[in-house]
Protein backbone atom coordinates (compact mmCIF):
# COMPACT_ATOMS: atom_id res chain seq x y z
CA UNK A 1 0.00 0.00 0.00
CA UNK A 2 1.74 2.84 -0.93
CA UNK A 3 1.60 6.36 0.89
CA UNK A 4 -1.55 7.89 -1.25
CA UNK A 5 -3.58 4.75 -1.12
CA UNK A 6 -3.15 4.57 2.83
CA UNK A 7 -4.03 8.62 3.16
CA UNK A 8 -6.98 8.22 0.86
CA UNK A 9 -8.05 5.27 2.59
CA UNK A 10 -7.57 6.72 6.22
CA UNK A 11 -9.32 10.48 5.66
CA UNK A 12 -12.15 9.59 3.14
CA UNK A 13 -12.70 5.70 3.20
CA UNK A 14 -10.84 4.74 -0.37
CA UNK A 15 -10.46 1.78 -1.62
CA UNK A 16 -9.86 -0.51 -4.66
CA UNK A 17 -6.95 1.90 -5.38
CA UNK A 18 -5.68 -0.37 -8.70
CA UNK A 19 -2.40 0.61 -9.93
CA UNK A 20 -3.20 0.37 -14.17
CA UNK A 21 0.11 1.79 -15.52
CA UNK A 22 3.26 3.32 -13.53
CA UNK A 23 1.68 6.47 -14.33
CA UNK A 24 -1.80 5.57 -14.21
CA UNK A 25 -4.39 4.58 -10.99
CA UNK A 26 -8.03 4.81 -10.07
CA UNK A 27 -9.69 4.63 -6.70
CA UNK A 28 -12.76 4.48 -5.56
CA UNK A 29 -15.02 7.13 -2.85
CA UNK A 30 -18.12 7.39 -1.42
CA UNK A 31 -20.16 10.19 -3.40
CA UNK A 32 -20.73 12.34 -0.44
CA UNK A 33 -17.21 12.78 0.37
CA UNK A 34 -15.93 13.38 -3.44
CA UNK A 35 -15.76 16.64 -3.53
CA UNK A 36 -13.87 16.91 -0.54
CA UNK A 37 -10.90 14.73 -1.77
CA UNK A 38 -10.52 16.22 -4.61
CA UNK A 39 -9.97 19.46 -3.09
CA UNK A 40 -6.97 17.60 -0.93
CA UNK A 41 -5.70 16.15 -3.76
CA UNK A 42 -5.59 19.04 -5.76
CA UNK A 43 -4.14 21.50 -2.85
CA UNK A 44 -2.15 19.20 -0.66
CA UNK A 45 -1.24 16.32 -3.64
CA UNK A 46 -0.31 18.44 -6.69
CA UNK A 47 -3.14 16.96 -8.68
CA UNK A 48 -4.35 20.47 -9.99
CA UNK A 49 -5.41 19.40 -13.42
CA UNK A 50 -8.80 18.12 -13.95
CA UNK A 51 -8.26 16.21 -17.50
CA UNK A 52 -11.27 14.86 -17.74
CA UNK A 53 -14.63 13.86 -16.19
CA UNK A 54 -17.58 11.57 -17.25
CA UNK A 55 -20.60 9.53 -15.94
CA UNK A 56 -20.83 6.04 -16.79
CA UNK A 57 -24.05 4.51 -16.65
CA UNK A 58 -23.92 1.06 -14.28
CA UNK A 59 -27.52 -0.18 -14.70
CA UNK A 60 -27.11 -3.88 -13.54
CA UNK A 61 -26.24 -2.27 -10.19
CA UNK A 62 -28.47 0.65 -10.37
CA UNK A 63 -25.61 3.18 -10.21
CA UNK A 64 -24.52 6.11 -12.24
CA UNK A 65 -20.42 5.88 -11.80
CA UNK A 66 -18.46 9.30 -12.00
CA UNK A 67 -15.34 9.35 -13.08
CA UNK A 68 -13.03 12.78 -12.30
CA UNK A 69 -9.46 12.08 -13.87
CA UNK A 70 -7.30 14.19 -11.87
CA UNK A 71 -3.02 15.06 -13.30
CA UNK A 72 0.10 15.81 -10.88
CA UNK A 73 2.32 17.32 -13.95
CA UNK A 74 5.02 17.44 -11.55
CA UNK A 75 5.20 13.91 -10.64
CA UNK A 76 3.78 12.29 -14.39
CA UNK A 77 0.98 11.01 -12.39
CA UNK A 78 -2.83 10.37 -12.74
CA UNK A 79 -5.40 9.54 -10.67
CA UNK A 80 -8.86 8.60 -11.70
CA UNK A 81 -11.89 8.72 -8.81
CA UNK A 82 -14.63 6.63 -9.24
CA UNK A 83 -17.74 8.00 -7.12
CA UNK A 84 -21.01 6.28 -7.67
CA UNK A 85 -24.48 7.37 -7.11
CA UNK A 86 -27.74 6.47 -7.12
CA UNK A 87 -29.73 6.22 -10.57
CA UNK A 88 -32.91 6.82 -9.32
CA UNK A 89 -31.74 10.15 -8.05
CA UNK A 90 -29.29 11.23 -9.92
CA UNK A 91 -27.52 14.41 -7.87
CA UNK A 92 -24.29 15.19 -7.40
CA UNK A 93 -21.65 17.90 -5.45
CA UNK A 94 -20.35 20.31 -7.95
CA UNK A 95 -16.71 21.06 -8.61
CA UNK A 96 -16.87 23.73 -10.63
CA UNK A 97 -15.18 25.75 -7.57
CA UNK A 98 -12.13 23.87 -7.50
CA UNK A 99 -12.02 23.54 -11.52
CA UNK A 100 -13.55 26.11 -13.96
CA UNK A 101 -13.89 23.87 -16.30
CA UNK A 102 -15.86 21.33 -14.89
CA UNK A 103 -18.91 23.27 -15.82
CA UNK A 104 -18.83 22.13 -18.89
CA UNK A 105 -18.15 18.48 -18.22
CA UNK A 106 -21.42 18.68 -15.75
CA UNK A 107 -23.52 20.34 -18.36
CA UNK A 108 -22.73 17.74 -20.53
CA UNK A 109 -23.61 14.99 -17.80
CA UNK A 110 -26.73 16.51 -17.21
CA UNK A 111 -27.81 17.00 -21.08
CA UNK A 112 -26.74 13.14 -21.81
CA UNK A 113 -27.08 11.32 -18.59
CA UNK A 114 -29.60 13.53 -16.28
CA UNK A 115 -27.13 13.92 -13.51
CA UNK A 116 -27.83 17.48 -11.87
CA UNK A 117 -25.18 19.49 -10.50
CA UNK A 118 -26.86 22.10 -8.36
CA UNK A 119 -25.27 25.42 -8.42
CA UNK A 120 -23.09 24.72 -11.58
CA UNK A 121 -23.42 27.79 -13.97
CA UNK A 122 -25.78 26.98 -16.79
CA UNK A 123 -26.18 23.18 -16.14
CA UNK A 124 -29.50 23.37 -17.51
CA UNK A 125 -28.60 24.73 -20.82
CA UNK A 126 -28.68 22.87 -23.82
CA UNK A 127 -25.05 21.35 -24.79
CA UNK A 128 -25.09 19.69 -28.05
CA UNK A 129 -28.35 19.17 -28.97
CA UNK A 130 -31.14 21.26 -30.00
CA UNK A 131 -34.89 21.12 -28.83
CA UNK A 132 -34.24 17.66 -27.46
CA UNK A 133 -37.54 16.28 -26.33
CA UNK A 134 -36.62 12.62 -25.55
CA UNK A 135 -35.08 11.28 -22.27
CA UNK A 136 -31.39 11.59 -21.81
CA UNK A 137 -29.72 9.73 -24.69
CA UNK A 138 -26.76 8.19 -22.76
CA UNK A 139 -28.64 6.36 -20.55
CA UNK A 140 -28.62 2.25 -21.52
CA UNK A 141 -32.35 2.22 -21.28
CA UNK A 142 -32.72 4.46 -24.13
CA UNK A 143 -34.01 2.51 -26.93
CA UNK A 144 -31.82 4.41 -29.62
CA UNK A 145 -33.35 2.17 -32.69
CA UNK A 146 -36.88 2.52 -31.61
CA UNK A 147 -36.60 6.16 -31.09
CA UNK A 148 -34.76 6.42 -34.36
CA UNK A 149 -38.08 4.08 -36.28
CA UNK A 150 -40.42 6.33 -34.29
CA UNK A 151 -39.14 9.82 -35.51
CA UNK A 152 -37.28 9.35 -38.08
CA UNK A 153 -38.64 8.49 -41.55
CA UNK A 154 -37.05 5.90 -43.55
CA UNK A 155 -36.72 4.72 -47.16
CA UNK A 156 -38.60 1.20 -47.75
CA UNK A 157 -36.08 -1.62 -49.16
CA UNK A 158 -32.86 -1.35 -47.02
CA UNK A 159 -32.02 -4.78 -46.08
CA UNK A 160 -28.90 -6.15 -43.73
CA UNK A 161 -27.03 -8.63 -44.76
CA UNK A 162 -24.27 -10.83 -42.08
CA UNK A 163 -21.20 -9.73 -43.49
CA UNK A 164 -19.46 -12.87 -43.39
CA UNK A 165 -22.11 -15.21 -45.37
CA UNK A 166 -22.51 -12.22 -47.43
CA UNK A 167 -18.94 -11.92 -48.14
CA UNK A 168 -18.63 -15.91 -49.05
CA UNK A 169 -21.71 -15.78 -51.24
CA UNK A 170 -19.69 -12.72 -53.14
CA UNK A 171 -16.72 -13.92 -53.66
CA UNK A 172 -16.81 -18.17 -53.17
CA UNK A 173 -20.49 -18.68 -54.61
CA UNK A 174 -19.25 -22.56 -55.18
CA UNK A 175 -18.85 -22.96 -51.41
CA UNK A 176 -21.62 -20.62 -50.05
CA UNK A 177 -24.65 -23.21 -50.28
CA UNK B 1 -64.66 40.62 -61.31
CA UNK B 2 -63.90 38.31 -59.03
CA UNK B 3 -60.32 38.85 -57.94
CA UNK B 4 -58.35 35.48 -57.60
CA UNK B 5 -57.84 34.31 -53.67
CA UNK B 6 -54.64 34.59 -52.61
CA UNK B 7 -53.05 31.88 -50.14
CA UNK B 8 -53.20 32.78 -46.27
CA UNK B 9 -49.88 34.69 -45.11
CA UNK B 10 -46.80 32.59 -43.17
CA UNK B 11 -47.52 32.10 -39.66
CA UNK B 12 -44.04 32.79 -38.52
CA UNK B 13 -45.12 31.18 -34.93
CA UNK B 14 -41.59 30.00 -34.13
CA UNK B 15 -40.37 34.16 -33.89
CA UNK B 16 -41.23 36.46 -31.54
CA UNK B 17 -44.23 38.92 -32.29
CA UNK B 18 -41.99 41.97 -32.91
CA UNK B 19 -39.60 39.97 -35.36
CA UNK B 20 -42.44 38.74 -37.49
CA UNK B 21 -42.76 41.69 -39.54
CA UNK B 22 -38.75 41.41 -40.54
CA UNK B 23 -39.03 38.34 -42.34
CA UNK B 24 -41.16 37.03 -45.19
CA UNK B 25 -44.66 35.26 -44.50
CA UNK B 26 -45.56 33.97 -48.46
CA UNK B 27 -44.82 30.64 -49.35
CA UNK B 28 -42.51 29.94 -52.05
CA UNK B 29 -44.06 30.10 -55.86
CA UNK B 30 -43.07 27.63 -58.78
CA UNK B 31 -41.24 29.18 -61.87
CA UNK B 32 -42.69 29.59 -64.81
CA UNK B 33 -40.42 29.20 -67.66
CA UNK B 34 -40.12 31.19 -70.64
CA UNK B 35 -41.18 30.85 -74.34
CA UNK B 36 -39.53 28.23 -76.17
CA UNK B 37 -36.44 28.48 -76.99
CA UNK B 38 -35.29 31.19 -74.69
CA UNK B 39 -35.79 29.09 -71.61
CA UNK B 40 -33.20 26.26 -73.74
CA UNK B 41 -30.76 28.89 -73.55
CA UNK B 42 -31.59 29.64 -70.22
CA UNK B 43 -31.33 25.89 -68.86
CA UNK B 44 -27.95 25.85 -71.46
CA UNK B 45 -26.42 28.78 -69.14
CA UNK B 46 -27.72 27.71 -65.95
CA UNK B 47 -26.17 23.90 -66.47
CA UNK B 48 -22.61 25.36 -67.38
CA UNK B 49 -22.36 27.66 -64.23
CA UNK B 50 -23.33 25.63 -61.02
CA UNK B 51 -22.29 27.66 -58.06
CA UNK B 52 -21.83 25.49 -55.42
CA UNK B 53 -22.63 26.20 -51.57
CA UNK B 54 -19.31 25.82 -49.56
CA UNK B 55 -21.15 24.22 -46.62
CA UNK B 56 -20.21 21.11 -45.25
CA UNK B 57 -22.89 19.22 -43.84
CA UNK B 58 -20.61 16.33 -42.73
CA UNK B 59 -18.15 14.19 -42.93
CA UNK B 60 -18.83 13.41 -47.26
CA UNK B 61 -18.25 16.84 -47.74
CA UNK B 62 -14.57 15.93 -47.14
CA UNK B 63 -14.39 14.64 -50.85
CA UNK B 64 -15.49 18.15 -52.25
CA UNK B 65 -11.93 19.54 -51.33
CA UNK B 66 -10.06 17.21 -53.75
CA UNK B 67 -12.49 18.33 -56.80
CA UNK B 68 -11.33 21.78 -56.46
CA UNK B 69 -7.91 20.88 -56.69
CA UNK B 70 -5.84 20.79 -60.10
CA UNK B 71 -6.47 16.67 -59.76
CA UNK B 72 -9.83 16.78 -60.68
CA UNK B 73 -10.77 20.87 -61.27
CA UNK B 74 -13.77 20.45 -60.94
CA UNK B 75 -13.56 24.40 -62.57
CA UNK B 76 -13.20 23.37 -65.81
CA UNK B 77 -17.06 22.32 -65.47
CA UNK B 78 -17.52 25.72 -64.96
CA UNK B 79 -18.21 24.72 -61.54
CA UNK B 80 -17.26 26.94 -58.28
CA UNK B 81 -18.02 27.29 -54.56
CA UNK B 82 -19.48 30.23 -53.08
CA UNK B 83 -19.65 31.92 -49.69
CA UNK B 84 -23.00 32.10 -49.23
CA UNK B 85 -26.42 30.64 -50.12
CA UNK B 86 -27.48 33.91 -51.58
CA UNK B 87 -25.02 33.40 -54.30
CA UNK B 88 -25.19 29.87 -54.73
CA UNK B 89 -27.20 27.69 -56.70
CA UNK B 90 -26.47 23.64 -56.13
CA UNK B 91 -26.93 22.58 -52.56
CA UNK B 92 -24.70 19.88 -52.24
CA UNK B 93 -25.48 17.86 -48.62
CA UNK B 94 -22.13 16.25 -47.50
CA UNK B 95 -23.60 12.80 -46.36
CA UNK B 96 -25.62 12.27 -42.65
CA UNK B 97 -27.38 15.17 -41.26
CA UNK B 98 -28.84 15.56 -37.46
CA UNK B 99 -31.48 17.46 -36.79
CA UNK B 100 -29.31 20.37 -35.19
CA UNK B 101 -27.88 20.37 -39.00
CA UNK B 102 -30.97 20.37 -40.74
CA UNK B 103 -32.17 23.55 -39.20
CA UNK B 104 -29.13 24.96 -40.79
CA UNK B 105 -29.77 23.21 -43.94
CA UNK B 106 -33.43 24.35 -44.16
CA UNK B 107 -32.61 27.99 -43.83
CA UNK B 108 -29.82 27.87 -45.91
CA UNK B 109 -31.88 26.34 -48.78
CA UNK B 110 -34.27 28.57 -48.35
CA UNK B 111 -32.24 31.35 -48.68
CA UNK B 112 -31.22 30.33 -52.02
CA UNK B 113 -32.46 32.60 -54.76
CA UNK B 114 -34.05 30.18 -57.70
CA UNK B 115 -33.32 28.18 -60.25
CA UNK B 116 -31.76 26.28 -57.09
CA UNK B 117 -30.30 22.43 -57.22
CA UNK B 118 -29.47 19.71 -54.42
CA UNK B 119 -27.09 17.18 -54.61
CA UNK B 120 -27.36 14.94 -52.39
CA UNK B 121 -23.83 12.71 -51.31
CA UNK B 122 -23.22 9.66 -49.65
CA UNK B 123 -25.51 6.60 -48.50
CA UNK B 124 -26.51 8.52 -45.29
CA UNK B 125 -28.93 10.83 -47.36
CA UNK B 126 -30.23 8.17 -49.17
CA UNK B 127 -31.05 5.81 -46.55
CA UNK B 128 -29.48 6.40 -43.18
CA UNK B 129 -26.51 4.63 -44.24
CA UNK B 130 -24.70 4.10 -41.00
CA UNK B 131 -26.13 6.25 -38.76
CA UNK B 132 -29.88 4.03 -39.49
CA UNK B 133 -29.81 3.57 -35.83
CA UNK B 134 -29.21 7.60 -34.86
CA UNK B 135 -31.34 9.06 -32.03
CA UNK B 136 -30.06 12.66 -33.72
CA UNK B 137 -29.42 11.63 -37.28
CA UNK B 138 -32.24 12.04 -39.76
CA UNK B 139 -32.63 8.91 -42.49
CA UNK B 140 -33.29 10.63 -45.63
CA UNK B 141 -33.11 14.03 -46.58
CA UNK B 142 -35.49 14.27 -49.22
CA UNK B 143 -37.94 14.34 -46.65
CA UNK B 144 -37.20 17.76 -45.96
CA UNK B 145 -35.94 19.77 -48.58
CA UNK B 146 -36.07 17.95 -52.47
CA UNK B 147 -33.26 15.92 -54.51
CA UNK B 148 -32.43 16.37 -57.81
CA UNK B 149 -29.15 14.16 -58.07
CA UNK B 150 -27.98 11.57 -55.39
CA UNK B 151 -24.52 10.05 -55.05
CA UNK B 152 -24.46 6.87 -53.43
CA UNK B 153 -21.15 5.94 -51.46
CA UNK B 154 -19.61 5.92 -48.25
CA UNK B 155 -17.97 8.34 -49.27
CA UNK B 156 -18.09 9.10 -53.28
CA UNK B 157 -15.26 9.24 -54.79
CA UNK B 158 -14.17 12.50 -56.44
CA UNK B 159 -14.71 10.63 -59.89
CA UNK B 160 -18.17 10.13 -58.77
CA UNK B 161 -19.00 14.09 -57.64
CA UNK B 162 -17.79 14.65 -61.20
CA UNK B 163 -20.31 11.93 -62.45
CA UNK B 164 -23.32 13.46 -60.45
CA UNK B 165 -22.52 17.07 -61.20
CA UNK B 166 -22.30 15.94 -65.26
CA UNK B 167 -25.67 14.27 -64.10
CA UNK B 168 -26.80 17.44 -62.64
CA UNK B 169 -25.93 19.57 -66.01
CA UNK B 170 -27.84 17.42 -68.01
CA UNK B 171 -30.64 17.42 -66.07
CA UNK B 172 -31.05 20.74 -66.09
CA UNK B 173 -30.27 21.38 -69.57
CA UNK B 174 -33.27 19.17 -70.54
CA UNK B 175 -35.27 21.12 -68.06
CA UNK B 176 -35.75 17.94 -65.46
CA UNK B 177 -34.36 19.70 -62.51
CA UNK B 178 -37.91 20.19 -61.10
CA UNK B 179 -36.81 20.18 -56.88
CA UNK B 180 -37.16 23.89 -56.60
CA UNK B 181 -41.05 23.64 -58.18
CA UNK B 182 -41.49 20.35 -56.47
CA UNK B 183 -40.72 22.29 -53.20
CA UNK B 184 -42.87 25.21 -53.70
CA UNK B 185 -45.94 22.85 -54.73
CA UNK B 186 -45.53 20.45 -51.47
CA UNK B 187 -44.38 23.19 -49.12
CA UNK B 188 -47.03 22.32 -46.59
CA UNK B 189 -45.99 18.68 -46.60
CA UNK B 190 -41.97 19.16 -46.32
CA UNK B 191 -42.78 22.28 -43.80
CA UNK B 192 -44.67 19.57 -41.51
CA UNK B 193 -41.83 17.10 -42.31
CA UNK B 194 -39.17 19.98 -41.60
CA UNK B 195 -41.57 20.70 -37.82
CA UNK B 196 -42.22 17.48 -37.10
CA UNK B 197 -38.42 16.78 -36.14
CA UNK B 198 -36.83 19.95 -35.41
CA UNK B 199 -38.49 20.35 -32.16
CA UNK B 200 -37.56 23.97 -31.11
CA UNK B 201 -38.46 26.06 -34.26
CA UNK B 202 -37.10 29.45 -33.92
CA UNK B 203 -37.04 30.74 -37.51
CA UNK B 204 -39.30 32.23 -39.97
CA UNK B 205 -41.45 29.58 -41.79
CA UNK B 206 -40.20 30.55 -44.99
CA UNK B 207 -36.24 31.92 -44.59
CA UNK B 208 -36.50 33.86 -47.98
Amino acid sequence: MNDMESALAERYGAWNWHDQRPDLASVFLESSKTHDALAWLRDSEGYRHLSFATAIDNIERNVFTLTYTLRNHEKRHSLIVHCDIDRGKPLMDSIHLLWGQAWTYQREMKEWFGIDFPGSPRVDEEFVLEGWAGPPMMRRDFDSLAYSDATYAERPGRVTHDPAAHMKAELYPEVAE
Amino acid sequence: MKEKSKPAPLANEGLPPEERGLFCDAAPREYAPAQGILEDFYNWARSQSLWVLGFGTGCGAIELRPLMTSRFDMYRFGIQPRPTPRQSSVFVIGGYASVKTLKRIVRSYEQMMGPKFVVALGSCTINGGMYWDSYNTIKRIDQYIPVDVYIAGCMPRPEALLAGFLELKKIIREGKAEGQNEYARNFDWYKANQKNVIKDWNMPDYNW
